[in-house]
């Protein structure tokens, strides 16, 4: 660690990693409910269990791209953060009220939660993944503005590098796009199209500057390359990011209400959506081939090279498997969909933070890597997610064609429950495949608390 | 890659592309608010009856567990074509006002909301508009 304010993002990332902690639980009932219809019914349904489930997945990932900011900025502008204290701030309000969010979906009634919240004043609760009460979107949004002037105040006085400035660019994005979660017409036509201004051009679009640029600061670190290749690389892969993901926003413009110009435009540019991400894997494999020293972290290095793999195979190969407007007549809003979203955000934003947080966290604990032992045992618990999160998708995937074939396709289709009791068998593996996910989790955790020999930073 | 292309070609080959493909983005959403009115039956958000209903239908979560014309969650059955598929407004309320409060063992089951008549009414009302919406023939049959 190069300057002491680059240590507030330990907080940032430790909270990470409980919140994700919390997501795998509530995964966990989400998934058996699917097969045990009334467990946990009607103290905590289904929807309840979801929103802390995908709530608290975006919470941790902002949290940890929030981390990453504030170590890899300072790093990159060789100047120490505008101010530690805001961002210490930042962390415990933002902390709090997700934590808040939280207890409100799980102890009261999400009507009453809404009546609380003065939702009533402007409603903008109820929608997918922002379900979060009015209050709690107003306090995101001061967060990231108090958050972005830190870290612009820093850039501006220091260094500019490709690197601080993709990922500027990535993080004003996320704030501007958010303010359309605001936006909520009655015309449910044009809810939905504006919704997607959140929701895809986050995913598909910012979000992925944000992941470009971190894992371009992981690759230099740990592999010495030059800053002008790594760079270069990172610059071309952010276009075709943008170039193919913002006409692709049209892949889900299909099927809503929205003209069908969409059908073609967003069939052919979202089915260009996988390039960037192959450009990712070549990019980390290529930068470790040619790496000019031998980092200790192996850990680290093999998160970097598992976000390219995992986030092309997730979001590339399985989100081209249904984006074509003719397959996706049948698929959309099945099974298929969510086996693309479980390995899609598990290999692109899962892993680049678990890469960051394996290369820094070391760092700010003052050794230039974990012990051996430490290792091998976020070793295991990487092999043990990402087999887990393939096999979830695997299972997730079969029970998805099914559901297409017996609701949809056959000659005598079945209603919706019927068809979910035949591919109940597939929602178990998924179960146990979850199970094994969590086994992973917790090493995981469990090796930050290993000691051994470690050499010091 | 070779030398001659350098990272500042790359820097505005990144700026040049995405200011492009967002105006063309732009002009498209313009083209597409100016289509939607003869596809999306805007003349039923007349009757308030429809938008008390989408309020009620955020308020209490139906997307985290139903799908609305293909987007929410899939524990679920989709409720963009429901009033088709169960024939009317008046079965939709039936089957909403019917659900056991304890759940059925060891099935899914939707909880009992206690909603009033008006605000079963709301629902339906709707439920019924976007039941309306010209989705380009989706769902592919009744069962959504």
């Amino acid at each position: 660690m190069q300057y002491s304010s680059q240590a507030v993002a330990k907080p940032y990332f430790i909270a990470a990693i409980a919140l994700f902690v919390a997501q795998i639980l509530f995964g966990l009932i989400m998934g058996l409910q699917y097969v045990w219809g009334d467990f946990l019914f009607p103290h905590i349904p289904f929807n309840v269990a979801r929103m802390v489930h995908t709530n608290a997945l975006i919470v941790w990932l902002l949290m940890g791209f929030m981390g990453a900011a504030y170590y890899l900025v300072p790093e990159e502008s060789e100047t120490e953060l505008y101010s530690p204290k805001l961002a210490i701030a930042l962390f415990w309000i933002f902390l709090i009220a997700a934590a808040l969010t939280v207890v409100g979906y799980l102890a009261v009634p999400y009507a009453t939660l809404a009546e609380m919240t003065g939702n009533d004043l402007l409603p903008t609760m109820g929608r997918e993944f922002l379900e979060q009460p009015l209050i709690t979107k107003g306090g995101i949004v001061v967060v990231a503005l108090a958050f972005l002037f830190n870290i612009t105040m820093t850039v501006l006085k220091g260094r500019k590098t490709a690197i601080n400035t993709v990922l500027l660019v990535g993080l004003w994005g996320l704030a501007l796009f958010f303010l359309f979660s605001f936006v909520n017409p009655h015309n449910v036509v044009r809810d939905k199209f504006y919704w997607w201004w959140v929701v895809h051009l986050w995913v598909e679009g910012v979000w992925e500057l944000i992941l470009g640029a971190i894992l371009a600061f992981v690759l230099i670190k740990i592999t010495g390359v030059d800053r002008e290749v790594i760079e270069k690389w990172l610059y071309v892969i952010i276009t075709l990011t943008l170039v193919t993901g913002i006409l692709g926003t049209g892949h889900h413009y299909f099927w809503i209400g929205t003209p069908e110009f969409w059908q073609l435009i967003g069939s052919v540019f979202s089915a260009l959506e996988p390039i960037p991400f192959f450009a990712m894997t070549l990019f980390a494999f290529n930068m470790v081939r040619r790496r000019r020293r031998d980092h200790p972290n192996k850990a680290a290095t093999l998160w970097a090279l598992g976000t390219g793999v995992m986030a092309f195979l997730g979001a590339g190969v399985w989100g081209f498997l249904h984006t074509l407007a003719p397959v996706n007549y049948y698929t959309h809003g099945t099974q298929i969909t969510a086996a693309h979203g479980h390995m899609a955000f598990y290999g692109a934003y899962v892993m680049v933070n678990l890469a960051i947080i394996s290369y820094a966290m070391p760092l700010m604990r003052g050794r230039a890597a974990n012990s051996n032992k430490a290792q091998v045992a976020e070793i295991w618990a990487f092999w043990l997610m990402t087999v887990s999160i393939v096999l979830i998708t695997l299972f997730l995937t079969a029970a998805g064609i099914l559901q297409v074939w017996l609701q949809r396709l056959s000659d005598n289709p079945l209603p919706f429950m019927v068809a979910q009791d035949q591919v109940s068998l597939f929602y178990w593996m998924r179960e146990w495949s979850g199970l094994v996910f969590l086994i992973g989790l917790v090493i995981y955790v469990w090796s930050f608390f290993i000691r051994g020999e470690e050499k010091a930073a | 890659m070779s030398s001659s292309f350098t990272t500042a070609t790359a820097r505005n080959m990144f700026y040049g592309g995405t200011l492009f493909f967002l105006l063309v983005f732009l002009a498209l959403t313009y083209q597409t608010e100016r289509s939607i009115p003869q596809r999306d039956r805007h003349e039923m958000l007349a009757d308030p009856k429809v938008v008390a209903g989408k309020k009620l239908w955020e308020t209490n979560n139906c997307i985290g567990c139903h799908t609305l014309l293909g987007e929410g969650a899939y524990f679920a059955p989709e409720l963009g074509n429901v009033v088709k598929r169960l024939g009317s407004e008046e079965a939709v309320k039936a089957f909403i006002q019917s659900r056991p409060k304890e759940g059925i063992p060891g099935r899914r089951s939707m909880p009992q909301f206690n909603f009033t008549d008006q605000q079963l009414d709301e629902i339906a009302a709707f439920l019924n508009y976007v039941s309306q919406i010209d989705t380009a023939q989706w769902p592919p049959n009744i069962q959504g």
